[in-house]
């Protein structure tokens, strides 16, 4: 490894390994990024254990690219560690900005999402009821598990963070704009979103032309029980879709696959909630008379409305979050 | 309020009232002299409508225990049909807060126009008295403690 190129590290948390492939997904470009940096710490690709990553200097690494949440003690001690081997940290992907999917289970008591799983799941047959342990002794060693954390947690919450990459995962353009952004040297102000537009979905969206002048919805409809036309603005056919309050920059991938947008991109600049900014423009196109059951029943097909307008961003929520900075 | 009865909980609650009714029969209520719960923040609004879902969730984060919205009968908005769009907002926001482990009845609407000042007055103590009944807001965030 020569001495002069940048270092960087990328680390996984609580995640699905989406971000690991958006990243291998740069494909050739990767190659051209190899060139101009080192890196020296990634667990899913090359062999650099946490050890070698001890032994670097405090500040070392120019950026540590982390994704998903924060759930277990281990995730914890591994991006302070990084964090103090950074200049700058940056979060990658939904989970780590906003809590992501899996921040949906902070729904629910610790304890009762590990009985679950351990126990009361259909897929799991647990007769002698075993529970998760931290230590285990077998044959009189002992056997350590990281601890399972109260609450799923977006990376800031933990360590500082100067960057943010949304997306679930972040489309390869994104990634590569946002690594192009870094290694400039021209940096914008910390705690920027970068790699994406600060525009909405809408602005790119190949059916924005179709959106009529006045959005009026008589009643949402069900993705499951819906038809959807895919040359018509879907929000237009009764389709909860996210677009306007969603932040863009992923050439509306979903809804170029005929599918609405769920909001991965997180919420614009200035927005404190995005739920709560959901509500507010799917109730308000709503074209029904101010009655309680005709509203209810023009919101049937929004049966989970935690769950479809805090998908990626429920452990950011006003609610949510841990920090309720001004 | 009698202090005794209140068990000493002195519950925060914000009154997001509409600056065309609502809240100038708070106003009337006020010159009449007319007594309602010290607990009642009043926020005034140019519409019901204005009423953004963040600002009720924001208070709730805050501090608040419970938030009431108040506008213009319907038909009566002054921007047409702004309160409608705070009803269904109300009714979304209701069911989603109520998801995230928030007594529903913390979030109330009511329709209160200009000239009806009693009204406000039995408005705010019926909720300030449902309020200090649920007693203090316990927000998802404190559910669990985090390590």
């Amino acid at each position: 490894m020569s001495e002069g190129k940048p270092k960087i590290a990328l680390y996984w948390c609580a995640s699905c390994g989406g971000c690991e492939e958006a990243v291998v997904d740069l494909a050739e470009d990767l190659l051209k990024i190899a060139e101009k940096v080192d890196i020296v710490f990634w667990p899913v690709a090359i062999d650099a254990k946490k050890e070698d990553l001890e032994k670097l200097r405090d500040g070392e690494i120019l950026v540590s690219f982390i994704n998903g949440a924060i759930r277990l003690s281990e995730h914890e001690e591994m991006v302070k560690l990084l964090r103090r081997k950074s200049k700058l940290i940056v979060a990658y992907g939904s989970c780590s900005y906003m809590g992501g999917i899996l921040s949906l289970a902070n729904l629910y008591p610790r304890e009762e999402i590990l009985r679950y799983v351990a126990m009361e799941a259909p897929t799991v047959e647990n007769p002698g009821e075993t529970m998760f342990k931290e230590k285990t002794m077998i044959n009189g060693v002992e056997l350590e598990l990281p601890r399972f954390l109260e609450k799923a947690r977006p990376l800031d919450e933990i360590v500082e963070v100067d960057y943010y990459i949304p997306g679930c995962p972040p489309t390869p353009q994104v990634t590569l704009k946002a690594i192009e952004t870094l290694l400039s040297g021209n940096l914008p102000p910390r705690g920027s979103v970068i790699g994406a537009s600060d525009k909405s979905l809408c602005n790119e969206c190949p059916l924005n032309s179709t959106k009529p002048e006045k959005l009026l919805v008589k009643k949402y409809k069900r993705l499951t029980h819906a038809e959807i036309d895919p040359e018509k603005c879907l929000l237009a056919q009764g389709i909860p879709c996210l677009g306007p309050v969603t932040r863009g920059g992923c050439n509306a991938l979903c809804i170029k696959a005929g599918m609405p947008c769920t909001g991965c991109f997180g919420p614009l600049d200035g927005v404190v909630d995005y739920g709560g900014k959901a509500v507010s423009y799917l109730a308000s196109i709503l074209d029904v008379p101010p009655e309680k059951d005709a509203v209810l029943k023009a919101l049937e097909g929004l049966p989970d409305p935690v769950g479809y307008l805090y998908k990626y961003s429920l452990a950011k929520s006003l609610l949510f979050r841990k920090r309720a900075e001004r | 309020m009698d202090e005794a009865k209140t068990d000493g909980f002195k519950p925060n609650i914000v009154a997001i009232v509409c600056n065309w009714c609502t809240y100038i029969a708070a106003d009337t209520a006020g010159v009449a002299r007319m007594k309602y719960s010290p607990y009642v923040r009043i926020v005034r609004v140019m519409c019901s409508g204005r009423v953004d879902p963040q600002m009720v969730l924001w208070a709730f984060r805050h501090g608040a225990d419970g938030v009431l919205i108040c506008g213009c009968h319907p038909g009566d908005c002054h921007y047409k049909e702004g309160n409608y769009k705070a009803y269904r907002r109300y009714i979304l926001l209701k069911r989603m807060v109520k998801q995230m482990g928030i007594d529903e009845r913390r979030l109330r609407l009511e329709w209160i126009s200009a000239g009806e000042a009693p009204r406000v007055k039995e408005v705010f103590n019926s909720f300030a008295e449902e309020i200090r009944s649920l007693g203090p807001l316990k927000l998802p965030v404190e559910a669990g403690s985090h390590e």
